[in-house]
């Protein structure tokens, strides 16, 4: 028998392209975003209504992740932003190397930010680095504001939370205030925003954010 | 669910190994950080399932979880923090700020000589 030291990150061939795809990022001037949540919570709605409202504003590409079909890509279509579906045939996130091959099919010299929709998964995504400048997380108040307690990987890696959907909170029970505290308990610097990407309320504080988000990423690069 | 790429990652690093040392892997220990979500016996159903009929087909898997560290704001103690209580255990205190989380690692590997 004999013990052979490895000591080698298992993750290093994602974490590789990763970084790769962060210069790419960077070459282009570009931020990127990776939006993730669970299933349903409304990533496509807010996605197009934020493509729509920041239209004259800034240039929005996108790649979505999906296990099957092209649905989600073509309601981006819809607005005119550039998008590129990528079906991962069964896997429960996306890959570095999904998003490099991406990359290289959206018109990235014509783009200020790419939003990388992933897999509707609270778990898996968080593990894989894409090459983003942030995470954006998404829960929904039909979720339940227990999430961020039950899933703090993503929440505690992530940039931003949105609260999506508050035009049914009357409807269900969810303390905005409780989600709040137990994200921020593991990231004091999430930035929350409550919203309805069904009714627009709440969008302007989220579209400001990302145009902030944008201009302090080109200025530094 | 995530555990299948990562198993499969694992098998890749292994194999790579046992056949440049033509051995053949008995165990191997891999430690991972609180925020890699792992589930050992996901991971370790993944890599039976993936290594079946190669020549990591039988080998063990061991899981090592690294704890997620804070330090202390008020106080400046280090402390290792769960998600149910983030107090620090010197001072009470609630400020405190995450240590980076250890990130997946092949530590070693035992192997059998052929």
């Amino acid at each position: 028998m004999k013990n052979v030291k490895i000591e080698k990150k298992i993750l290093s061939e994602n974490e590789k392209i990763s970084i790769q795809n962060s210069f790419c990022f960077a070459q282009n001037n570009i931020l990127c975003l990776n939006m993730i949540s669970s299933p349903g919570s409304g990533k496509t709605t807010l996605l197009a209504r934020t493509i729509n409202e920041l239209k004259n504003k800034t240039r929005i590409g996108v790649i979505e992740g999906d296990i099957q079909t092209d649905i989600d890509a073509q309601r981006i279509k819809e607005t005119g932003a550039p998008v590129i579906q990528i079906n991962t045939e069964g896997a429960c996130h996306l890959s570095a190397e999904q998003i490099s091959r991406g990359i290289k099919l959206l018109p990235i010299d014509t783009l200020d930010l790419i939003i990388i929709e992933n897999v509707g998964n609270l778990v898996c995504p968080s593990a894989f680095e894409l090459g983003e400048s942030g995470k954006v997380v998404v829960l929904s108040v039909a979720e339940g504001d227990d999430k961020p307690a039950k899933y703090p990987s993503i929440f505690a890696k992530a940039k931003a939370m949105i609260i999506n959907k508050i035009d049914l909170i009357e409807h269900v029970d969810f303390d905005i205030e409780k989600a709040k505290k137990d994200a921020t308990i593991l990231n004091k610097d999430l930035k929350i925003f409550p919203l309805s990407a069904k009714t627009g309320q709440g969008m302007d504080q989220w579209n400001k954010w990302i145009l902030e988000q944008i201009s302090n990423y080109q200025k530094q690069e | 669910m995530h555990e299948t790429m990562i198993a499969e990652s694992i098998f890749k690093q292994i194999s790579e190994e046992a056949i440049k040392q033509n051995a053949k892997p008995v165990t191997a220990k891999i430690s991972c950080g609180k925020l890699n979500a792992i589930n050992e016996d996901v991971l370790g159903f993944a890599f039976n399932a993936i290594a079946k009929g190669t020549i990591c087909e039988n080998m063990k898997l061991i899981v090592e979880h690294k704890p997620l560290q804070a330090i202390c704001k008020e106080c400046n103690n280090n402390y290792v923090i769960d998600f149910l209580s983030i107090k620090c255990p010197n001072c009470q205190g609630e400020s405190m700020e995450l240590l980076p989380d250890s990130p997946l690692i092949l530590e070693e590997v035992e192997l059998e000589m052929e």
